[in-house]
């Protein structure tokens, strides 16, 4: 058991189980929090492997902004924090099935897929900040879809002026 | 001493090898070792930090501050801790009690865990990590986490409101800093510290973009929550922010990490616009790295200080204008003029590229401050018709 | 990989450390809870009704604007280590990206939706 290993064994279990808590818990504040340490969880597995830009990124975006709104939006929008509804009704049990269902036929189509074996190829040499700028910026790379990030955030920026006046 | 981390490393590397431990586990230890010092180091830095922000707003409110216990009242840090420490733990009715108790874990750890970034000296850094500028803002991210969490844990609707307040300008700041956090890294072409550092052995980087320095000092005392931007704090509105329901050691937690904060902060500044380490005599013996940065951090932390103590409060609504119609656009002002100028002016030779960026960044405070200007004789010629209206009225 | 490995080990005494302090405290001071310390603190007054405030919708207004400018700055940091490698081409490209946001901010300045209240 290499100290990798270990590491993604528990960054793991602390995403399956924060993400059954995000659902399952009755408070709402306490199902962003739970969020937050699964988005967590999942900044620390980008880390192992060596996308440390992305598990930066995924910490600034995820839980500085978008967790925050999160948080936001549950008091913007709620005045009873708690769920006091039953939280199985009678179709629990056919959902159930479905689950297992979708996890088995998952784990069948990975087990015959064979790019588990082996370590993967450590990026040693390559500047992976440098290769992703310059991806992103020749002309020849992903130039385009650069600019059409750009444009893209241009329209969510539109979209949230338009919901936010339609309320005043 | 060429390389003092170096050799102790290797000097315990030795030892417990020749104890039979593997080489694995060696190494983890020691590096155990080398955080625990560096945090032992923050926090006692953070302890002699309490008295020198208190001897510094007496002295600008023209009386002494402590000076009974110990020659100069250097050891009343030692007497509050003990005073916090032996304060009950009270946990206020209806609030959340683990969220209520992570909250202060948390702000302090997200403090702490910027001091693994910073370079010292040339040789002594915790890790020379390559996406050094990211990881700060990701730190400040948990940070601005744990003063929700601690407003919403209480219970109490002035934590909350304080929280919300608190929360809607630390965010709202983080833009023209992240902003003027890509000027280093246009410059250098590097988003590590050391690099960014090491680059400024020939010249500082607040001689190539002072108007980026102003923005970033601006925009980290409104990240800190200090004054003028800190309606957090504001007793006379809203009673304590925040951090009411905390007593005791708890709320000494958030204190201390609010001041080692703005020390830290200094120290970005230093490193990134003044040359962190770098200094006379440095390249012979890189130990005196620790000198400069010590004295350049602690002169960022007192100008974070007098402005502190100097500027009364900016109410939420001005805060939030300043930043989104003022910074936001200047900072992408400058963004768009360095990135322009320094890919310019980067083939030709030392002064030329000195004084082309100076040149520049002038020009674009001029030009600013001529819009600001136009903008202020708008507003007043505007108002100036209503208030003879009213004069008018009083005078019959 | 070690730097990240280093960064945990840091979290872990970070965490660990503030963590020590809480539990010293309370193994040192009194406990003695009586409900009158523990009810809410309001300037000496008794709370009346539940503590919940409204919440300004102008606080998610500015979260939104801020979420959108976030992800924006993070596009331009692997723009800006490459600049000194790349032509002149790749200023303006970044510059082309700039100004389309700040097109946004100002159409939000217009909207009035960076106005308290």
């Amino acid at each position: 058991m290499t100290a990798l290993q270990i590491i993604f064994l528990l960054s793991a279990a602390v995403i399956l189980v924060s993400a059954v808590m995000v659902v399952t818990t009755r408070n709402m504040v306490h199902a962003a929090l739970w969020l937050i340490a699964a988005l967590f969880g999942v900044a620390v597995i980008f880390a192992v492997l060596e996308a440390g830009f992305l598990a930066v990124v995924q910490v600034v975006v995820y839980i500085g902004a978008i967790a925050i709104m999160f948080i936001f939006a549950v008091m913007l929008t709620s005045r009873e924090m708690r769920d006091r509804g039953p939280q199985m009704n009678n179709r629990t049990w056919l959902a159930g099935i479905v689950g297992v269902l979708i996890f088995g036929s998952l784990v069948y189509l990975l087990s015959t897929w064979d790019g588990f074996n082996g370590q993967p190829s450590v990026i040693g040499n390559v500047d992976t900040l440098k290769q992703l700028g310059n991806v992103l910026l020749l002309p020849s790379a992903y130039l385009l879809p650069f600019e059409v990030a750009s444009i893209l955030l241009l329209a969510a920026l539109v979209g949230a002026v338009y919901v936010a006046s339609n309320r005043k | 001493m060429q390389d003092p981390v170096g050799f102790l490393y290797n000097w315990l590397i030795g030892i417990l090898t020749r104890w039979g431990l593997a080489a694995a586990v060696a190494h983890v230890l020691i590096t155990l070792l080398g955080i625990l010092i560096l945090v032992i180091c923050a926090m006692v830095l953070d302890i002699f930090l309490v008295w020198i922000e208190r001897k510094v707003v007496a002295r600008f409110q023209d009386r002494l501050g402590p000076n009974r216990i110990g020659p100069w009242g250097i050891f009343q840090p030692f007497a509050d801790i003990i005073k916090l420490l032996i304060k009950e733990d009270i946990t206020p009715a209806g609030a959340d009690v683990i969220v209520f108790n992570l909250a202060p874990i948390l702000s302090l750890a997200s403090v702490l865990l910027l001091w693994a970034v910073l370079p010292i000296a040339g040789v002594i850094y915790g890790v020379d990590l390559n996406v050094a500028l990211l990881y700060i803002v990701a730190a400040g991210a948990i940070g601005t986490l744990s003063i929700i969490m601690a407003g919403w844990a209480s219970n109490n609707k002035f934590a909350l409101v304080g929280a919300y307040r608190m929360v809607a300008n630390m965010i709202s700041y983080e833009i023209p800093m992240v902003l003027i956090l890509l000027i280093p890294a246009i410059l250098t072409g590097s988003m590590s510290m050391l690099t960014i550092s090491r680059a400024q052995s020939q010249y500082w980087f607040v001689l190539v973009v002072p108007l980026a320095t102003l923005v970033f000092l601006i925009s980290a005392i409104a990240e800190l929550g200090r004054s003028p931007f800190d309606l957090n704090e504001g007793e006379s509105e809203i009673v304590s922010g925040f951090h009411i329901e905390y007593s005791g050691m708890k709320f000494g937690l958030f204190y201390a990490g609010e001041l080692l904060h703005a020390f830290t902060f200094g120290a970005f500044i230093s490193i990134m616009f003044f040359g962190g380490y770098n200094g006379p005599g440095v390249t012979q013996m890189p130990i005196l790295g620790i000198f400069y940065f010590v004295l350049k951090a602690m002169i960022g932390y007192w100008v974070i200080m007098w402005v502190k103590y100097t500027v009364p409060r900016i109410r939420i609504d001005h805060m939030l204008y300043f930043n989104w119609k003022f910074l936001v656009p200047f900072s992408l002002a400058i963004l768009i003029m360095t990135a322009l100028t320094h890919k310019l002016l980067s083939g030709y030779s030392t002064p030329v590229y000195i004084l082309g960026m100076l040149c520049a960044n002038l020009i674009l405070g001029w030009i600013t401050i001529e819009i600001l200007r136009a903008r202020a004789r708008k507003q007043r010629q505007s108002v100036d018709p209503a208030a003879q209206v009213i004069a008018e009225q009083v005078h019959h | 990989m070690q730097s990240w490995l280093y960064i945990l080990l840091f979290m872990i005494v970070a965490v660990f450390v503030p963590f020590a302090a809480i539990l010293t405290a309370r193994i040192l001071g009194p406990r003695k809870p009586n409900p009158i310390k523990q009810s809410t603190y309001e300037c000496g007054m008794e709370t009346v009704g539940e503590s919940w405030v409204q919440f300004k919708a102008q606080y998610y207004v500015f979260a939104l604007i801020f979420l959108v400018f976030d992800v924006e700055t993070v596009f331009l940091f692997p723009w800006a280590i490459s600049l000194n490698a790349l032509p002149l081409f790749a200023v303006v490209e970044g510059v082309i990206f700039i100004l389309i946001l700040v097109s946004g901010l100002v159409f939000t300045w217009r909207k009035g939706l960076l106005e308290w209240n």
